[in-house]
């Protein structure tokens, strides 16, 4: 499973009912269900990931989760948005939905205020290629990127509560406790966990 | 893909005697009840292996194989054989004719014990948990305590909801297909207009055409073209017929048959016919009007909350008669209570009717979630 995915596994409580949007083939649900009690229902737009999804038992519905979510208010404990929000047509109204559904909300996206991103596009004036923006700029399907600021921001503007933070490193693990001093520009990526 | 179960046999049983009838949900009690019943596959030694299929409103016992012509196959050949998703070479699956029906399974033509004539409109109304009690009559008959999956479209679907419902956690898992939890008025509205047409048949006499020696024909007739047309897509209409003339180059200026697609319709309600009872589809219609699977939040919760039945709900992007909001609605519940619930709308041009035919990534929805539910106990994903 890939370690940012771990981060967020770590964030899950026990035994909650989870929904995971844009949950691929289903990794961090499987790990959720067998590892930590929690029972699991995933959302998947891709064909392939949907049926690769059903032939490993993963509860799945097949949905594009910026035409809005068809579950009740507070139907789940927890919502993931895992490396998710950045490649959505719309943030703002998908970050409400999981925040109706969900009691508690985890998203995970790639910090684009990184030194790294920043150095590419500042000094080289070029769009970043990195480890965690693995695509070149006419083939990504990131089209709605932002640093650990901005989405701040956002949370703020949404009337969100941040319950906690991980920041993440470039190899998708927690970063090194030094990022903590300047998250924006030391940390690859970052996972919130939000509450209303 | 795979082939067919070859030759099948009709089988029946009588599941409710005079001792111990059918109690309905309307009170009445049904005595004897016959089922006639197909089934195809070999049940494993632990009889986990059992998959039940369900079917719709005109459907019958005889889902698989042929009876002598392999021309002519089951309603859901397509689906059931070896290799196929409803693989006889793992699973033992069992269809029957549903209560009510005209199949061989006690309906309204079945000669009422206490008359010697046949029920005509004395038969009981039913709900579709009255025809859910029957399946697992007959399954605790064969032996199942605890069936792999109800599987059915349509009708089929309602029973496998219900089912799920009605004794949570008995099913492995429900495979619901173009179902609803509960009819629109506009669903209810074409199957009103069906039942005016057969009731307005001079021929019907209150039911009991059987001993007047005729049949409500025309009205059944018309009913079946009503509802065929809302079992096609407008798109599959079009691509099959246009506004193509029979046999013709000019239209005829007249009321016959003239546009191929009326020929089609005449044709459909004519072979209808030949195998349906007028009474049996008012009153299997009159199921589905009633049926409103969620209407007990209170049983809904109990029902679902913990169960460890899986669900599979599919519908298609054609399907107007139950279209996806029918089956959204469906997800939407199950979820709200932690049901775990796989869910998705197929591409098909061919309206309702696209869960009758071999439409692959439909069909190996279908199969992929069936295999993953037989290889694995419940609870573990």
């Amino acid at each position: 499973m890939r370690p940012d995915l771990m981060v967020v596994a770590g964030m899950v409580p026990r035994g909650s009912r989870v929904l995971d949007l844009g949950c691929g083939e289903g990794d961090l649900l499987e790990e959720l269900i067998v590892a930590r009690g929690c029972r699991g229902q995933g959302v998947e737009v891709s064909d392939e990931a949907f049926h690769a999804c059903v032939a490993r038992g993963i509860a799945v519905v097949q949905a594009d989760i910026d035409e809005g979510l068809d579950f009740d208010d507070h139907a789940f404990d927890v919502v993931v948005l895992s490396q998710t929000l950045q490649a959505v047509r719309r943030p703002a109204p998908v970050l409400r939905e999981v925040m109706r559904v969900g009691r508690v909300g985890i998203v995970s996206f790639p910090n684009f205020g990184h030194w790294r991103l920043r150095l590419a596009l500042g000094a080289r004036g070029r769009m970043p290629v990195s480890r965690t923006l693995p695509y070149r700029w006419y083939e990504t399907p990131n089209i709605h990127l932002c640093t650990i600021r901005d989405f701040e921001d956002l949370a703020g503007a949404e009337g969100l509560r941040v319950g906690g933070r991980r920041l993440l490193g470039e190899d998708g693990r927690a970063a090194p406790a030094w990022a903590e001093r300047r998250p924006n520009l030391l940390a690859a990526g970052a996972v919130y966990l939000l509450t209303r | 893909m795979g082939v067919s179960v070859g030759r099948v046999e009709t089988q029946r049983a009588v599941l409710f005697t005079a001792d111990r009838p059918l109690a309905l949900d309307s009170g009445a009690v049904l005595a004897p009840v016959e089922v006639a019943y197909e089934t195809y596959g070999r049940l494993d030694a632990d009889r986990s292996n059992a998959i039940v299929v369900c079917h719709a409103l005109t459907g019958d016992a005889h889902a698989a194989g042929h009876h002598g012509d392999p021309a002519k196959r089951g309603w859901w050949d397509s689906i059931i054989g070896p290799g196929r998703p409803l693989d006889t070479d793992r699973f033992f699956v069992v269809c029957s004719n549903l209560l009510g029906g005209c199949q061989g399974t006690t309906g309204p033509s079945s000669t009422d014990p206490a008359t010697g004539r046949p029920y005509g409109l004395r038969f009981p109304l039913m709900t579709i948990s009255d025809l859910v009690r029957v399946h697992r009559a007959l399954i605790a008959h064969l032996g199942i305590e605890r069936p792999l999956a109800a599987v059915g479209g349509s009708l089929g679907g309602m029973q496998a909801l219900q089912w799920a419902l009605d004794a949570p956690g008995e099913l492995e898992s429900a495979v619901v297909i173009c179902a609803s939890s509960r009819l629109s008025a506009q669903n209810i509205a074409f199957s009103a207009v069906a039942r005016e047409a057969i009731m307005g048949d001079p021929d019907f006499h209150g039911g009991d055409y059987y001993e007047h020696g005729v049949r409500p024909d025309r009205g059944l007739a018309t009913a079946r073209m009503l509802a065929h047309i809302t079992y096609l897509s407008e798109e599959s209409m079009r691509r099959k017929f246009g506004r193509r003339l029979q046999d013709r180059e000019t239209p005829r200026f007249g009321f016959d048959v003239d546009f191929q697609v009326e020929s089609y319709l005449r044709h459909q309600g004519a072979s209808f016919l030949r195998r349906f009872d007028a009474n049996s589809y008012l009153y299997l219609t009159r199921v589905m009007d009633y049926f409103d699977a969620f209407a007990d939040p209170v049983a809904t919760a109990r029902a679902l909350e913990g169960t460890s039945t899986r669900f599979l709900v599919v519908s298609f992007d054609s399907d107007w008669r139950f279209d996806t909001a029918h089956s959204r609605e469906i997800v939407r519940t199950l979820t709200t209570h932690g049901a775990p619930v796989t869910f998705r709308e197929v591409a098909s041009p061919f309206g309702h009717d696209s869960f009758l035919l071999d439409i692959p990534d439909y069909h190996r929805t279908v199969g992929t979630f069936l295999q993953h539910v037989h290889s694995t106990p419940a609870g573990v994903p």
